[in-house]
């Protein structure tokens, strides 16, 4: 048996992996799958399919890869992903899953950092549309026996002894039982998007306690400081709507009210890639000219993309807009802000996904991975399909072990609501798109402050992310230093971070950075 | 603005529900249920906390359905100003209860198990066929079709519009040998049960047409055999 905590793309993908192969599973998630961040992606998935007459190839989109995330990814992984796409997008056909077409073939976008159309979709709502496809897929499987889905239960508990893990405790949040479960664990549990609660765009089920407690039996993290902002977000009732990509790529452009005259920054200053540069890019030229006194805001213009545009390609965008922001983008320019999007960062993994603990298992955004300090767009759901079919390939299926319910953690990996504002103001302040030591300084002072400081995981993960942004002292990337603003040698490569002291919580113990 | 919330509340499904009201003040005019109901559990104390089910907050996960001034709707959808100054929160009544304002929607999802919704053969995917599949591809399973359905319970053989919407798209994908299944599903497990009222097309928050992908299903599963026989 193994246990897969998550059923967004990467947790749907490892347990039809496993199925396919006749091994058993348990899908757990905290709510179905049709509920998981997945659903949202929008703008689309990449692949050298080559299908808009472009010659493009995998090793472009391995090239592009490796730049967009200013060459810290490592370079088997990444390739491994960009010639793997190409079948994972004919599979994702076989399935049915409904992009635009072309004929029989699908059609490609142009997505930011990448100068080739690469990109399928299914107009803006690709994360939807793939998440269906293989929610049936899993089905079939659920009905054979294969999955067994626990679809409102939450992980609290890892068994790990010594350096292996041998199962994992969940909790049924519908009746209140525990259960134990033993068997290689791989964790598909999304984003650390609760450590910034409200001000991401993703969901709030991904709250990263999954994360907190690997980190707590003493799994490494990797480049937590790499938070990607994407640069076309604006804030809806309860958290930040997403302006996809997409709309960029379909033509839309960025400008700057400058003394009231509309500049086009991005276009003036890059004039090859202009609007779709790597979206690091984008999001600090946009901050930075929000930033002068005569910026009166930075405004995407869609208003000259074609009405076939609107209507083939991006209509959920153009109801969004006029639902949460009582604004039509095919009339009016739409205020953007960056936003918290992505986390390059995560827990480390090695080529075959396994963590730094035996037997334990990280892939999708959970997982530290393939985009280094930058992102490409639509690389991540495939990040996250690829990654989780690897560790299915590789997660031992005969692991036999007691659990027993005390492996489960106590309160001190979550936070009450006012501890985790806290916390929050503090990540906010020191993890700015541009951030130098005073302000994480700052920022680790504040965290430390607070209550059960010293005792609480969920403090020391936070911490992690702080004191890796303060170790890096270099700017690559989503990583932009105030005080080091270039890129340097010495830092061409992954930010670990680990608890040492042992895994007893009631030891002194302390976060390490290498 | 001053809203009073009226939440129907039992902590499991064996305790009597009783009402509870919360005074709410907010600005902003686009404020949703959700974001409200968001900010009362943040001042209350965890064991007295509201359940719900809540993800996405931009109405594209489903979770949050939930009956609002009696009808069904996505909390997250819902905007504070299109209520009176009394809003009541419930939840939904065909599906057997959790906690508060959670359901459990298995019957949903055993639905489309029952249905064998999936591909056994390989999909037969195509530009023509492409505006279906992407329509019927968005169903959030949330349930709300099923809350105004006439003729849906949680044990019919009639499975209502959240599992014709899956349907539509293997409909519309499936291989010739694959066809006859599905048809046959489809006719047995929907059509004839259906009382094409459209409760379920003015209800739905997704906004799925499920006219349409009625008409094209119809017109490929039933109309098309009976024309071949
Ligand atoms: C608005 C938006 C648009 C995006 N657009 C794109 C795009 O166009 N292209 C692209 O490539 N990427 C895009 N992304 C990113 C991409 O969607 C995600 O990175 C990817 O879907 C992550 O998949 P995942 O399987 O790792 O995790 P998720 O889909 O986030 O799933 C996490 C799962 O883990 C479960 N879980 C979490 N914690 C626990 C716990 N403690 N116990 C039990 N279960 C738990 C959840 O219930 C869920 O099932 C977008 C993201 C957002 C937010
Ligand atoms: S048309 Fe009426 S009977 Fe048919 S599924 Fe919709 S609500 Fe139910
Ligand atoms: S058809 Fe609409 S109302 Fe019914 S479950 Fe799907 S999304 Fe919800
Ligand atoms: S929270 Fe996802 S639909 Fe409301």
């Amino acid at each position: 048996m193994i246990n897969i905590v998550g059923a967004g793309l990467a947790g749907l993908s490892a347990a039809i992996t496993l199925a396919k192969d006749g091994k058993k599973c348990s899908l757990i998630s905290k709510q179905p799958s049709e509920r998981a961040q997945s659903v949202l992606a929008e703008g689309g998935i990449n692949a050298a399919l080559d299908t808009m007459g472009e010659h493009d190839t995998p090793q472009e989109h391995f090239e592009d890869t490796m730049r967009g995330g200013c060459y810290l990814a490592d370079e088997e992984a990444v390739r491994g992903l960009t010639e793997n796409a190409p079948e994972i997008l004919n599979w994702l056909l076989e399935l049915g899953a409904g992009l635009n077409m072309q004929g029989d073939k699908p059609l490609l976008r142009n997505f930011g950092g990448q100068k080739k159309k690469r990109t399928a979709f299914a107009k803006s709502s690709t994360g939807k549309i793939i998440m269906t496809a293989l929610i049936d897929e899993a089905r079939k499987y659920e009905v054979s026996g294969l999955i067994t889905r626990y679809p409102h239960h939450e992980l609290i508990g890892l068994q790990v002894r010594g350096e292996t893990c041998y199962g994992c405790v969940i909790h049924d949040e519908y009746t209140d039982k525990n259960i134990c479960l033993e068997g290689a664990v791989i964790l598909a549990s999304g984003g650390l998007n609760g450590f910034f609660d409200g001000l991401t765009t993703g969901t709030v089920q991904n709250d990263g306690s999954a994360s907190v407690l690997a980190f707590e039996k003493g799994a490494e993290a990797a480049n937590l400081e790499f938070i990607q902002f994407h640069p076309t977000t604006i804030a809806i009732s309860g958290k930040r709507m997403l302006i996809t990509e997409a709309a960029r790529g379909e033509g839309g452009r960025l400008y700057a009210l400058l003394n009231g005259k509309k500049s086009y920054f991005m276009e003036e200053k890059y004039p090859e890639l202009g609007n779709l540069m790597p979206r690091d890019v984008v999001s600090r030229e946009s901050y930075l000219i929000s930033q002068r006194a005569e910026c009166s805001g930075v405004f995407l213009d869609m208003s000259e993309l074609k009405k076939e545009v609107w209507q083939h390609k991006l209509s959920d965008l153009r109801n969004e807009c006029i639902h949460y922001l009582a604004l039509d983008p095919q009339k009016e320019p739409i205020p953007v802000e960056p936003g918290i999007h992505y986390f390059m960062g995560g827990l480390k993994v090695d080529k075959n996904h396994q963590t730094s603990i035996k037997n334990l298992f990280a892939a999708g955004e959970c997982a530290a991975q393939y985009h280094g300090a930058n992102r490409l767009g639509g690389n991540s759901m495939l990040g996250a399909i690829y990654g989780g079919h690897l560790a299915a390939k590789n997660a031992p299926t005969d692991i036999k072990a007691v659990i027993d319910e005390t492996a489960a953690d106590g309160d001190d990996i979550y936070l009450e609501p006012n501890r985790e504002t806290q916390m929050r103001e503090a990540l906010v302040y020191g993890l700015g798109i541009v951030r130098g030591a005073p302000r994480i300084e700052k920022a680790l002072e504040m965290l430390r402050g607070i209550e059960g400081y010293g005792k609480n995981a969920r403090l020391w993960f936070a911490e992690a992310m702080l004191l890796s942004a303060l170790y890096r002292r270099e700017s690559r990337g989503a990583h932009c230093r105030s005080d080091y603003p270039n890129r340097s040698e010495e830092f061409q490569r992954p930010t670990t971070a680990r608890l040492t002291g042992g895994n007893s919580r009631y030891n002194e113990r302390t976060v390490e950075i290498n | 603005m001053k809203v009073i919330f009226e939440i129907l509340r039992r902590k499991n499904a064996e305790e009597k529900p009783y009402i509870q009201n919360f005074e709410y003040e907010y600005t902003d005019p686009l404020e949703t249920v959700a974001t409200a109901l968001k900010n009362i559990n943040e001042s209350l104390p965890f064991p007295d906390r509201i359940r719900w089910e809540c993800s996405c907050m931009q109405k594209k996960c489903g979770a949050c359905a939930m009956l609002i001034d009696g009808r069904p709707r996505l909390a997250c959808d819902e905007k504070l100003a299109d209520h009176g100054e009394r809003i009541r929160l419930e939840p939904l009544k065909k599906f057997p209860p959790v906690a508060d304002l959670i359901v459990d929607r298995q019957a949903v999802f055993d639905s489309l198990k029952e249905l064998a919704v999936w591909f056994e053969n390989t999909a037969e995917p195509s530009e023509k066929r492409a505006d279906t599949v992407h329509e019927a591809s968005r169903c959030l399973q949330c349930g709300c079709c099923l809350e105004v359905c006439p003729n849906f319970s949680t044990d019919s053989k009639f499975k209502g519009m959240a599992a014709a919407v899956p349907l539509s798209r293997l409909i519309a994908e499936a291989d010739e040998d694959e066809k006859k299944r599905i048809f046959k599903t489809y006719s047995k497990n929907f059509y004839a049960g259906c009382g094409k009222s459209l409760a379920c097309r003015d209800i739905c928050p997704a906004g799925i047409d499920t006219e349409e992908l009625m008409v094209r299903s119809n017109a490929a599963a039933i109309w098309g055999k009976k024309r071949k026989k």
